[in-house]
């Protein structure tokens, strides 16, 4: 492929007009063999002299100013309004597996509404013995429970499904967020009102203008469902459904319903907007698939990435991304750094959890020459994840949601990467 | 949690033999009165459960869709820019960009009305009468070709209309279709060659980056706004306004308000923000994209006074042609002057 990389190269991007630079200076790589003392080391710096802020400044600290482009972005294009609308996990930026709730993804309908716990009430009602409600002191009177889980909206990379089209992890695989929570089991809240032989199906709705009603079959509502309070430690924010969340893991993010409101037992699905002309999938003969719930396995590499080039030059490079799976607990990613010849086992940062994001790692010693780099992961059940024509060859280009392939970015020689496809 | 579940199950079987107990619940929440449920308790199945009492004609829905839905939807249902497109697209779920309305996708009228009553009209959401909702979903139904002008959509003939694409779904095959085949995880020499074969840079559809404001940048547009506010004071000019009227105005506002954000923190949306608009020459707003014609009257000086902005809220279209604003207009002289009072005393 010859280099047309030069005159296509977005140097209006800051990011990347700061990569190129360093890239130039790269071959000589290696800052101990700097030319002189650095005067970071041998002149007295300010914060070694003077004082820092007290502890009264900051009552509740947000990240530091340097770190003020580890934001959630939105895409102008994809939807009319920012009320109804989405934006993206910056996951370039981020290490470990727990998203910040500060830059985790929002997707609301009718915008992150404010509502005071004491104003909060959840309804159960339907096919169950005794229809209750329960305010948000009751909630915490059930036993708590705690678990990691991703949530990605069905969404997630759709924008990719007849091309390469967006230029950054962030914006190709930031629908997705992975949290601590804290709640009650949604199976204890069903207990508490008794359902009946006939209640097959809940339906939960939220308190927001758009109410987002989905249906969820019973078994997985008494499977592992939360009526979730806190994540990450501490109060859900609004933009995630304060105060009360449904946490549905490994099922795609539109069914965990924020501002949980009311959950009814019922004997059938009720067939809501967002479970019949959304979240539905379009095969290329024009059927739909429906109630496609689960989130398959997936991965992606988080850096280097289009918003997250290689500036150091040749030598150690940390391959770096993110593995998950609705299915079960990832068993292992595997990394290609030539596009899918060839494939190195990652090391995994910590053994992979049901329904949770793994941290991978890939230490590799880069020669300087271009990269065509991709993750696949695996799961316990022996899914490995597919390649964008294998899910092209079931489902051709329009299916919107449900799109887990394989993603290539290009890395070039001067360490900038690009999103492509690759035969 | 399935720990707790045997607990409650050894519990009540220590409740079998030792009565009496009540470990298998917590005692916690009280009952829901019948009106709570009546009042949260919306949802309609497709079998019609749910569907309350009522009948909306064809000719009824399209005032009323002209009046709450084509703003975002069109007059016609063939949806404003990005907003959804709700008539059209059959034939088209097997080519290349299918169009999903729904005339074309959607298999249940039922979701339509759900939809309708429970989530719209944007920014305005649970204020239709159920006949009004049965208006708008025959109009749906009308502009997509499925029932005739005189058509008359009621609780008993719901179940009679027929959805096109009510067969066009299966249920979630991804176990036999995919998960069987998708399990090769080879490791050396997997493929010959490696060739690029589309790139993202060539459509170049990305965002900008730009970092997130500093606080103190916001703070520094609130001091800037707040002094520009008294320069244009003199323009204004200050009436006692009827507090009821404005009340008035501010319910009536509700229309306005999926395109237009009034007041403190205002920000502009599909349409721009109305702060000090009485008054203040058109075509204004910073970072507001304006159509070619109100840019045009704004070059040659107009000034929404009260008789300007009546007018043009009585009959947008008419007032403007060529204007961005696809509302249908306000019918009520009243509601013109009350929103006009409204705006007003936001203003001041």
């Amino acid at each position: 492929m010859s280099d047309s990389s030069k005159h296509n190269s977005p140097s209006r991007r800051q990011f990347l007009t700061g990569a190129a630079a360093a890239g130039a200076g790269a071959v000589a790589a290696g800052a101990a063999k700097a030319a002189g003392p650095d005067p970071l080391i041998t002149e007295v710096q300010d914060w070694a002299s003077s004082f820092g802020d007290g502890v009264d400044v900051t009552p509740y600290g947000l990240p530091i100013q340097f770190e003020q482009d580890v934001v959630r972005r939105n895409v102008e294009w994809l939807t009319a309004d920012t009320i109804s609308s989405i934006n993206f996990t910056p996951i370039h930026a981020l290490d470990g597996t727990i998203t910040p709730q500060g830059c985790a993804f929002e997707r609301h309908h009718s915008g992150a509404i404010e509502m005071r716990k004491e104003d909060y009430r959840l309804m159960i009602n339907g096919l169950v013995d005794q229809e209750l409600v329960f305010t948000y002191e009751d909630l915490e009177r059930f036993p708590r429970e705690n678990h990691v889980y991703f949530c990605e909206c069905a969404a997630n990379t759709g924008m990719e499904w007849a091309g390469a089209q967006l230029n950054g992890a962030q914006f190709t695989h930031g629908m997705i967020h992975n949290m601590e929570y804290t709640g009650v089991s949604l199976r204890t809240l069903l207990e508490e009102v008794g359902v009946k032989p006939e209640g097959k199906w809940i339906y939960v709705e939220g308190a927001d203008a758009s109410s987002n009603g989905r249906s969820i079959p019973m078994e997985k509502a008494l499977d592992d469902v939360l009526v979730a309070f806190k994540a990450n430690g501490e109060a859900l924010r609004k933009e995630h459904g304060y105060p009360v969340r449904l946490v549905v893991p490994g099922w795609e993010g539109n069914m965990w319903i924020k501002w949980l409101r009311r959950i009814e037992v019922k004997d059938a699905p009720v067939e809501s907007r967002e479970e019949t002309s959304k979240y539905t999938d379009n095969l290329a003969n024009g059927i739909a698939r429906k109630w496609t719930w689960v989130m398959d396995a997936k991965s992606i590499i988080t850096s280097p990435s289009p918003q997250a080039p290689i500036k150091h030059g040749t030598g150690p490079l940390v391959i770096t991304g993110l593995a998950w799976s609705g299915n079960g607990a990832i068993t292992g990613v595997d990394v290609s750094v030539d596009g899918g010849k060839n494939w190195i086992e990652a090391r995994l940062a910590a053994p992979g959890q049901d329904k949770a994001m793994t941290r991978f790692y890939l230490d590799h010693n880069w020669d300087g020459t271009e990269m065509f780099l991709q993750a696949r992961a695996k799961d316990a059940t022996g899914y490995v994840q597919p390649t964008k024509t294998q899910l092209r060859d079931v489902r051709g280009l329009n299916s919107i949601y449900h799109n887990n392939c394989i993603q290539t970015w290009w890395v070039k020689e001067s360490g900038e990467a690009e999103n492509v496809e690759v035969s | 949690m399935s720990k707790y579940h045997k607990l409650t199950v050894i519990a009540s079987l220590m409740t079998l033999l030792a009565a009496p107990a009540y470990s298998e619940t917590y005692g916690l929440g009280r009952p829901a009165l019948p009106e709570e449920v009546a009042a949260w308790d919306l949802d309609v199945s497709p079998d019609g459960t749910g569907l309350p009492a009522g009948s909306g004609s064809v000719l009824d829905g399209e005032d009323i869709f002209a009046e709450q839905c084509a703003v975002c939807h069109g007059d016609f249902a063939e949806g404003v820019g990005n907003w959804p497109k709700l008539a059209g697209g059959a034939g088209t779920l097997d080519h290349e960009d299918p169009l999903k309305t729904v005339g074309s996708y959607w298999p249940y009228l039922s979701t339509t009305w759900d939809y309708v009553n429970r989530s719209m009209p944007f920014g305005n959401a649970q204020s239709l009468e159920p006949d009004e909702v049965y208006a708008i979903v025959a109009y749906i139904l009308y502009s997509n070709d499925l029932v005739d002008e005189d058509f008359v959509l009621n609780k008993d003939n719901f179940l009679e209309v027929e959805m096109p694409n009510a067969g066009g779904f299966i249920l979630d095959d991804r176990a036999e279709a995919e998960y069987v085949n998708f399990n090769d995880a080879c490791m050396t020499n997997c493929k010959d060659s490696v060739e690029i074969t589309m790139r993202a840079l060539v459509l170049d559809v990305t965002p900008e980056e730009t970092a997130a404001k500093s606080g103190t940048a916001a703070e520094d547009q609130v001091t800037e706004a707040d002094a520009e506010q008294p320069v244009q004071e003199p323009v204004v000019e200050t009436v006692a306004l009827d507090p009821e009227l404005v009340a008035k105005g501010a319910k009536a506002f509700k229309k306005c308000k999926a395109c237009h954000q009034v007041g403190e923190g205002a920000k502009n949306r599909t349409g721009p923000i109305l702060n000090g608009i009485i008054g203040a020459t058109a075509g204004q707003v910073d970072g507001f994209k304006y159509s070619k014609p109100m840019m045009a009257a704004a070059e040659s000086g107009l000034v929404w006074n009260e008789q300007e902005l009546a007018a043009f809220l009585a009959k947008p279209k008419k007032y403007m042609k060529g204007t961005k604003m696809s509302f249908s207009g306000l019918k009520k002289e009243k509601d013109i002057a009350a929103i006009l009072a409204y705006l007003q005393s936001v203003s001041q």
